[in-house]
């Protein structure tokens, strides 16, 4: 394609390295002169304050950074689900969050209805295998070849079904998860480290736990097994698979189902941490930054995307936040996605696109 | 599949005959039609080559068999297709690849992000006849292609084109079938490649008694390979016979093999021979 003479010489600044380097440099270099220059104080109180505080207090960074790892956590359970239907199937499935809801609720409802806690868990589990049958027979077997905006549409029918099947079924009112009866710790951790008091809660420490274990066990699934080669296949090419004979229809629910048992896993935790209620569906929105932090196809992208729009975001409040009155949480997920649109649309660890014929 | 006790009679009357397709009508999108009446039959053991110019119905023939037709819109709606004394016109392809059928697409279509093992591995998919023998075809894939041996690690989407092509051939033939449906494999591919490729569709029909039913544009190659071929144009077969005489004929000679002697203009004009109106039959 280029000829070498055509080609530039080769530049400093085409090193990716060498460019951010530079970049950072100068950023440092215009505070520490914008800094002696300031007389209000506003860039002393957004660049140096914080990093002062930071140091000054490390026991309380460590919390913070803590609480946002296990936010992060739950965070990049939930992009996982959305990763792994995206994969699979090319849907951008709008009814994760509200599958993390409905399999908690439907846990919770069991058990209230008299079901033992770990014979509710499996029931649930064969809830969120009939939802995956169904879903695939119902919705996507139909639609496919549909353009993916069409099957994006299905999925807000999916989620508005969803909510009203799963409030006629358990009411609509917040429910306790019941943490206890599946042997989940209760209680804190207070660690005298760095001269302050970090408390550590068990319910985290163990979602954190369950989390890293059944990321590597997903990991290893897809790595490994013929149906996890099967199901990276299709993810690649639809066609390609099918002219091999790999059946869609089955991949799909297969895909559904773990996502489901993801979405349950999900529920869990987080019902452990507040309680069950449709709130929950708002969380799972923060899915989105996380997915265009972590890129849309890849599972260690939802991972590590999760831990840092939680850690981002806990951190952001915690010492910025008060700069603009507090309540920046909610809003500086979206605020880095957007940055990492502008610069890396694919994501950290968006497929590499490969371009050859 | 009460219709399928009507076809029993020719199925089974030839049992020398791995696949016929009869009278088969192809409609995309229920508006386009694409095949208008397609016969032909392929001998157990056999190559026969489907010849003809773009748009001609090779590749969507080709996908009726496989049943590929559904994931495009298409849909046979007239004829049957008998494989193996079985009619499998309303097959998935995921049937019929349990059943020894399978098609390697027009433009490889390897998995770009797998390696090629993984890609190996992934037409071993319907099989359920254990690890151990998976692991001894795939040996034999490599004995094939050493190419593919070496690089049995990279990315598949990073290999060349030959190496594509050899991982797409040597992935169907891990499905251990008894028919590969090849699509135009000498797509993109130097002269050399595609002789190494149609040597060793050879070499698999000659050991493994693969039957092969090769689309192709390369009219020259396909014919020195193949013992049977079919001539299409615009979704109807116009002209069929042995491998030899088509490479004799003059019709093929000037408009495939481009050794025209006179100034004719089209294919219409010069046919020496009648359209064989199959779809009365």
């Amino acid at each position: 394609m280029s000829d070498i003479a055509t080609r530039p010489a080769p530049s400093l600044l085409a090193s990716p390295l060498v460019k951010f380097g530079l970049i950072v440099a100068a950023i440092v270099v215009a505070l520490a002169i914008g800094v002696r220059l300031d007389t209000s104080n506003t860039l002393y109180a957004i660049f140096v304050d914080p990093f002062q505080q930071m140091v000054q207090a490390p026991d309380l960074l460590v919390q913070t950074v803590w609480e946002g790892l296990v936010s992060g956590v739950l965070y990049a359970l939930i992009a996982l689900g959305f990763v792994l239907i995206f994969k699979a199937s090319g849907v951008f499935n709008f009814a994760q969050g509200i599958m993390v809801v409905f399999a908690a609720l439907t846990l919770v409802g069991l058990y209230e209805k008299g079901v033992p806690a770990f014979l509710a868990v499996i029931i649930t589990l064969g809830v969120m295998f009939a939802l995956a049958v169904t879903i695939e027979r119902v919705v996507l077997r139909p639609l496919v070849n549909q353009p993916d905006i069409i099957l994006f549409m299905a999925t807000f029918g999916i989620t508005y079904f969803l909510i009203g099947f799963g409030e006629a079924l358990f009411g609509g009112n917040p429910k306790q998860m019941i943490a206890e009866q599946l042997y989940l710790p209760k209680g804190a951790v207070d660690l005298q480290i760095l001269g302050g008091l970090v408390s550590l809660q068990k319910i985290d420490i163990a979602a954190a736990l369950i989390a890293s274990l059944m990321i590597a066990a997903l990991a290893a699934f897809f790595q490994y097994t013929r149906i996890g080669r099967a199901l990276r296949a299709v993810a690649d090419s639809h066609k390609a698979a099918l002219s091999v004979g790999i059946s869609l229809n089955q991949i799909w629910v297969i895909v559904w189902f773990t996502a489901g048992i993801v979405a349950l896993i999900t529920g869990i935790m987080w019902g452990a941490r507040s309680d069950v209620s449709f709130a929950l569906e708002i969380v799972a929105l923060k899915a989105l930054p996380v997915l265009i932090l972590g890129g849309f196809t890849s599972i260690p992208g939802a991972i590590v995307g999760g831990l840092i729009i939680g850690i981002g975001e806990k951190l952001g409040e915690f010492y910025w936040g008060p700069l603009v009155g507090g309540g920046i949480e909610s809003w500086l997920a979206y605020f880095i996605a957007l940055g990492f649109l502008l610069f890396r649309p694919q994501g950290l660890f968006g497929d590499k696109i490969i371009e050859r014929i | 599949m009460s219709t399928a006790t009507l076809e029993k009679p020719t199925a089974t009357t030839a049992s020398d005959t791995i696949l016929s397709l009869n009278n088969i009508e192809v409609i995309y999108d229920h508006v386009v039609l694409v095949l208008k009446g397609v016969s032909l039959t392929v001998p157990r053991a056999g190559i026969v080559a489907i010849l003809g110019a773009n748009g001609a119905g090779k590749t969507t023939t080709l996908k009726a068999i496989s049943n590929l037709l559904k994931a495009e819109r298409g849909e046979v709606t007239k004829g049957s297709i008998v494989f193996d004394g079985e009619r499998v016109d309303k097959m998935s392809p995921n049937e019929l690849v349990r059943r020894g059928c399978i098609q390697v697409m027009e433009g490889r279509h390897c998995f770009g992000h797998l390696s090629i093992e993984e890609n190996l591995l992934t037409g071993a998919f319907t099989r359920r006849d254990g690890n151990a023998a998976i692991k001894r075809d795939l040996e034999k894939i490599y004995t094939l292609f050493p190419r593919l041996k070496q690089r049995r690690s990279s990315q598949a989407g990073y290999t060349s084109g030959g190496e594509q092509q050899m991982c797409a051939i040597g992935r169907a033939m891990m499905s251990n079938p008894k028919m590969i449906l090849l699509d135009e494999p000498s797509m993109g591919l130097a002269p050399q490649i595609v002789e190494e490729i149609f040597e060793i569709v050879r070499q698999l029909n000659a050991d493994e008694g693969v039957s092969f039913l090769v689309a192709e544009q390369n009219t020259n190659m396909a014919l020195r390979y193949a013992t049977y071929g079919y001539i299409m144009e615009t979704g109807r077969v116009v002209m069929d016979g042995e491998a030899k005489m088509l490479r004799e004929n003059e019709d093929v000679k000037e408009f495939y093999l481009g050794v025209a002697e006179g100034n004719k203009k089209s294919f219409r004009e010069v046919k020496s021979y009648k359209r064989r109106k199959r779809w009365l039959s």
